[in-house]
């Protein structure tokens, strides 16, 4: 492990001081600022809105380095970047479950942002604080959506379902109802079944929403294999080939929006972000669709359940311009920023005026219901498993995609899971 | 100089010339050093330091602080208090044998496919046609074409809803719903197969039939004229001759499907189903932080592939160097 | 001709015409969505819409982001490591296939072994070896990394071609008291040039292809090589998966590939036969 220099600390806080002191002047420069980030839907075009003001207001530049959806994908490379000390990147958009594993690479931003941080929420800049140090601000947060077409359930006289056996039995019937009338490309319902990190965001939420834990609670304890679980797992297999594609199983955000947007499907489980590419002018279901909270499970201790998500920035230690790389981060987390963002892009501020900004609200009706949903959003148990998380949930999203295939039962899967998991855990988490 | 100084003059050290010779093997000497210095370098040194990793606690952040671990990476035990035994490291991992499972399965099965189909097709190319020229122009391009293309361009093909690949199986009535091949579990092996088969298969029918033309055509002529069937001729005369080509293809192929990475990690990135060892030690060195783990896969598919090749040659007495032709 | 003649007859150009559709058919399927935008994509059409050829794709890969700098950095890798490779490899070959010393056969299997290596078994080292260079990120990361590969082929196919050139061609040069050197660059060099070609051409597909060392050592878009680009192609498109542009990009990047091939098609075979090796 790399330990934070004293000089190191030095650095980074007489950065964060001059910073403070002098504001973004300090910042005029005229360098290049490469800032890295998955990039999905108009992600490229909006980030170049986006960042324009800065550019402006501080004479730098500002280059996107795009990389594929996937956030695992996107974490393998990073480490890598991050493990060579390369000075190429200087800012990182990071996954909110990657800051413990990552944090030693980053700087420390608690000082510069101690004038702003009160403006998020609490629990949101917490999840970015390992060990007393601020790797990262937030940017946006995430929390999913049921998204469902207006016109199918209306014409079918179907209500928005609340549980998910009222999903699956109101999807079945559209489909077949649609189907019957020569629709013959509808589905039921789609989600992000590919084996990747969507899964396990998936699968958190069947799991949460039956009683069935949060896959490692957050005092450690492995509580995956349990008969909610089972239960909540064998219903999602059985989605599989009825009410969704059999390709579900391959599907990440992009593809499970390719089918809806073009009409193909009665629900959809994804994030905040489809909602504005839904109402764009290329959608064929422009202004025929609505969101609501992800169903609720069975039995006890059922609850509606949304995986929290949300993308941070983080200033890396090994960048060339830090100062003028702390400028960008600090106003990418600002409110104007955020605000854009959320006007452009459907994402949810982490600012909590923004929920009371009448331009957001415009764009996104919503987000005056949502604030609730991710405020009680589960984490992923990316706190109590640490340097250990990609692989729990590479073997949990591992284990469901199995499940999903039909190749195990669920029982089977999980029993060997938590084995799994136990093997893996050993003396305790670190 | 003699007058018997001819052919084996740059070859055999003749009585009466090892001033020369010497002065040829201090020159090859030099004209060595700068390509053994690189391989050294780029390889030799490379691979020594991933085995050396292998046997640390080395980790992706801290390169260079690693301890000696011994076999910790490949085995441990540990006695639990109940006094039940528990099995650690690579050779205890059941993800790691499911990846060698998996790599081996697709290498036999796929080299073994592209030997047939590459028989076949040397074969026919080694008959007289109208088109051949066409023929062989045509079966160079799937090898011509990059593999990560070559995965796309499948991948597309294969998607599950707009797929050409479903579309045709539909419409012949082959199947009845659109199959989601590389995302299914029990099709995405058949999936990686199809596509490898598909751009290997020309380098194998193109190396085997230059071992045909290598054969003499009166050796056919003369079957032909004893009237032995040409089935029988096939399997009594081409074989046997064509059997040294056919165990070189097939131990380069083989040794390439044994280290597979870059078509399964863009067709069916993260299915169990596919995750082969090359694959495997890659996620576990960058994607999990077990930089050693992953080092210790690494070094044992090293070992494996190394194995197999010493195997293979000594029990195929495959003539590698060409050493044994003159 | 016997009815059962033309049977067979047909029954083997069929199996040729089967042979050529399955080879070309991939590619040929890419071109053609290469050339549909919008929903178009999403409808299985086996022949081309001549009247209806949309460039759009292709402009987008061109014009948009650094896709014409991937192509630029991936002939300029792989140019300059054929070069390398060659330079390398022609002094050593002629050591390797001329000069009887000891250890000759196993230096020769010893470097063969060394294109078997797993590509993954020397990752780690090199990315501490490319780190401590200071070349992470930069075309010299590949540059190095891939004379793994093309160096110990081109020594080997070379080594081969050398030894079955006649003795007698170097036999009056030596009368002559000529050193090493002069052999090869006066009379070897002459000689050798078709087999450089076809050596330098595989290696050149071989570097050109390469993918987990690309992936590995590069960073910023600006660095990336065309499988990395074409790997990693996403996001600028409203529509899903851009599956347009990629097959775009794919036709762009193998379009020249399938030319060379095509042109030097006897050299690339006698090149493979005699390597052994998948480029």
């Amino acid at each position: 492990m790399l330990h934070i220099t004293k000089a190191a600390a030095l650095r980074s806080s007489a950065l964060a001081a001059a910073v403070a002191v002098v504001g973004s002047a300090a910042a005029a420069q005229g360098v290049t600022i490469t800032y890295v980030s998955g990039a999905v839907g108009a992600a490229v075009e909006n980030f170049d809105r986006l960042v324009a003001p800065w550019e402006e207001r501080t004479g730098n530049d500002v280059v996107l380095v795009p990389m594929p959806a996937s956030t695992t994908d996107q974490f393998g490379q990073y480490r890598l970047w991050l493990a060579a000390q390369n000075g190429d990147i200087d800012l990182y958009q990071t996954d909110v479950i990657w800051a413990p594993q990552l944090a030693e690479h980053f700087v420390d931003l608690t000082e510069a942002a101690a004038g702003i941080v009160d403006q998020h929420f609490p629990s949101i800049v917490e999840s970015q604080t390992v060990n007393g140090r601020l790797v990262a601000l937030p940017i946006f947060t995430d929390a999913p959506a049921l998204y469902y077409r207006t016109d199918l359930l209306e014409k079918h006289g179907a209500e928005v379902p609340t549980t998910w056996a009222e999903l699956t039995e109101t999807a079945q019937r559209i489909q077949d109802a649609e189907r019957a009338e020569g629709n013959s490309e509808i589905w039921g319902f789609v989600w992000q079944g590919n084996a990747y990190e969507g899964l396990t965001c998936n699968a958190l939420e069947w799991i949460k929403s039956f009683g069935g834990g949060q896959i490692v609670e957050p005092d450690g304890t492995i509580s995956v294999n349990n008969p909610q679980a089972v239960e909540a797992l064998e219903l999602a297999a059985s989605w599989v080939g009825t009410i969704s594609p059999e390709g579900v199983l391959a599907y990440q955000e992009e593809e499970a929006r390719g089918v809806w947007q073009t009409g193909n499907a009665v629900f959809m489980r994804n994030w905040p972000y489809a909602y504005l590419l839904g109402n764009g002018e290329d959608s064929a279901v422009r202004g025929l669709f609505d969101v609501a909270p992800l169903p609720v499970g069975e039995g006890e201790g059922a609850t509606s359940a949304a995986t929290l998500g949300g993308w941070n920035v983080a200033v890396s230690r090994y960048g060339r311009n830090q100062e003028v790389a702390l400028d960008l981060a600090l106003y990418l987390a600002s409110e104007e920023a955020q605000k854009q963002r959320a006007i452009n892009e459907g994402n949810l501020p982490t600012i909590m005026s923004l929920y009371e900004d009448p331009e957001v609200l415009e764009a996104n009706p919503y987000f005056e219901r949502w604030q609730e949903v991710f405020l009680n959003a589960v984490p992923r148990p990316s706190a109590p498993t640490q340097n250990a998380y990609n692989q729990v949930s590479s073997l949990f999203w591992s284990a469901v995609h199995d499940v999903l295939s039909g190749n195990q039962s669920a029982a089977d899967a999980l029993e060997v899971l938590e084995a799994d998991l136990e093997d893996l855990k050993g003396d305790g988490w670190q | 100089m003699t007058t018997t100084a001819t052919g084996a003059a740059a070859y055999a050290p003749d009585r009466g010339e090892t001033g020369l010779q010497e002065q040829r093997a201090r020159a090859a000497f030099w004209f060595l050093a700068p390509m053994l210095l690189m391989l050294f370098f780029v390889a030799a040194w490379p691979l020594l330091r991933s085995i050396w990793f292998s046997f640390t606690d080395t980790t992706l952040n801290n390169l260079y602080g690693g301890e000696w671990a011994g076999f910790q990476n490949y085995l441990t035990w540990r006695e639990l208090p109940s006094g039940r035994i528990r099995w650690g490291g690579t050779l205890a991992d059941p993800a790691w044998w499911n990846a060698v499972y998996n790599t081996v399965r697709f290498a036999v099965i796929s080299v073994g496919l592209e030997t047939l189909f590459g028989l076949l097709i040397a074969l026919m190319l080694n008959a007289e046609f109208k088109g051949r020229g066409i023929v062989r122009a045509a079966i160079l391009i799937p090898w011509a074409i990059p593999t990560i293309v070559s995965a796309r361009m499948w991948g597309w093909m294969l998607n599950d809803q707009f797929g050409i690949i479903n579309h045709m199986l539909l419409s012949v009535g082959l199947i009845d719903s659109p199959i989601a091949w590389t995302a299914r579990a029990d099709t995405a092996m058949i999936a990686v197969i199809v596509v490898d088969v598909w751009k290997t298969t020309p380098f194998m029918a193109l190396l085997i039939l230059a071992g045909l033309q290598m054969i003499p055509r009166d050796m056919y002529e003369s079957a032909r004229i004893d009237g032995i069937h040409p089935v029988r001729v096939f399997f009594r005369v081409t074989l046997p001759l064509l059997k040294p080509a056919i165990m070189v293809a097939v131990i380069f192929r083989l040794l390439d499907a044994l280290r597979i990475f870059d078509l399964i990690y863009v067709l069916t990135p993260n299915s169990s189903a596919t995750k082969t060892m090359s694959i495997v030690a890659r996620e576990n060195m960058i994607d999990f932080n077990r930089f050693a783990y992953g080092s210790a896969q690494s070094t044992l598919l090293f070992a494996i592939i190394f194995l197999f090749v010493t195997l293979y040659i000594w029990l195929g007495r495959v003539d590698l160097t060409g050493e044994g032709r003159r | 001709m016997t009815a059962r003649a033309i049977f067979w007859n047909t029954m083997f150009y069929i199996a040729v015409a089967i042979v050529v559709v399955v080879a070309v058919f991939p590619f040929y399927y890419a071109v053609l969505t290469s050339f549909k935008t919008g929903t178009a994509i999403f409808r299985v059409t086996y022949l081309p819409d001549f009247g209806n050829l949309n460039w759009g794709n292709y402009q987008s890969v061109l014009s948009g982001r650094n896709f014409p700098r991937s192509v630029a950095n991936s002939v300029f890798i792989a140019t300059v490591t054929v070069i390398a490779a060659l330079l390398l490899a022609v002094t050593a070959s002629y050591a390797l296939s001329r000069v009887r010393f000891r250890g000759r056969g196993l230096l020769l299997m010893t470097i063969l072994a060394v294109s078997m290596f797993p590509q993954i078994a020397v990752l780690a080292g090199l990315f501490e070896l490319i780190n401590f260079l200071g070349l992470y990120n930069t075309p010299w990361a590949l540059i190095l990394s891939y004379t793994i590969f093309t160096l110990p082929f081109t020594v080997w196919v070379l080594t081969t071609f050398m030894r079955d050139l006649p003795v007698e061609i170097e036999e009056a040069a030596i009368v002559d008291g000529a050193s090493p050197w002069v052999i090869i660059t006066k009379v070897f060099m002459p000689l050798l040039w078709p087999a450089l070609v076809t050596t330098g051409l595989l290696a050149f597909i071989g570097a050109w292809n390469e993918f987990l060392f690309a992936l590995t050592f590069t960073i910023t878009e600006t660095q990336r090589t065309v499988p990395v680009a074409i790997a990693l192609l996403s996001g600028a498109s409203q529509q899903e998966i851009p599956w347009g542009p990629i097959m775009a990009a794919s036709v762009i990047v193998t379009v020249p590939l399938i030319v060379l091939v095509l042109v030097f098609q006897r050299k690339i075979v006698a090149g493979l036969t005699a390597g052994g090796v998948k480029g």
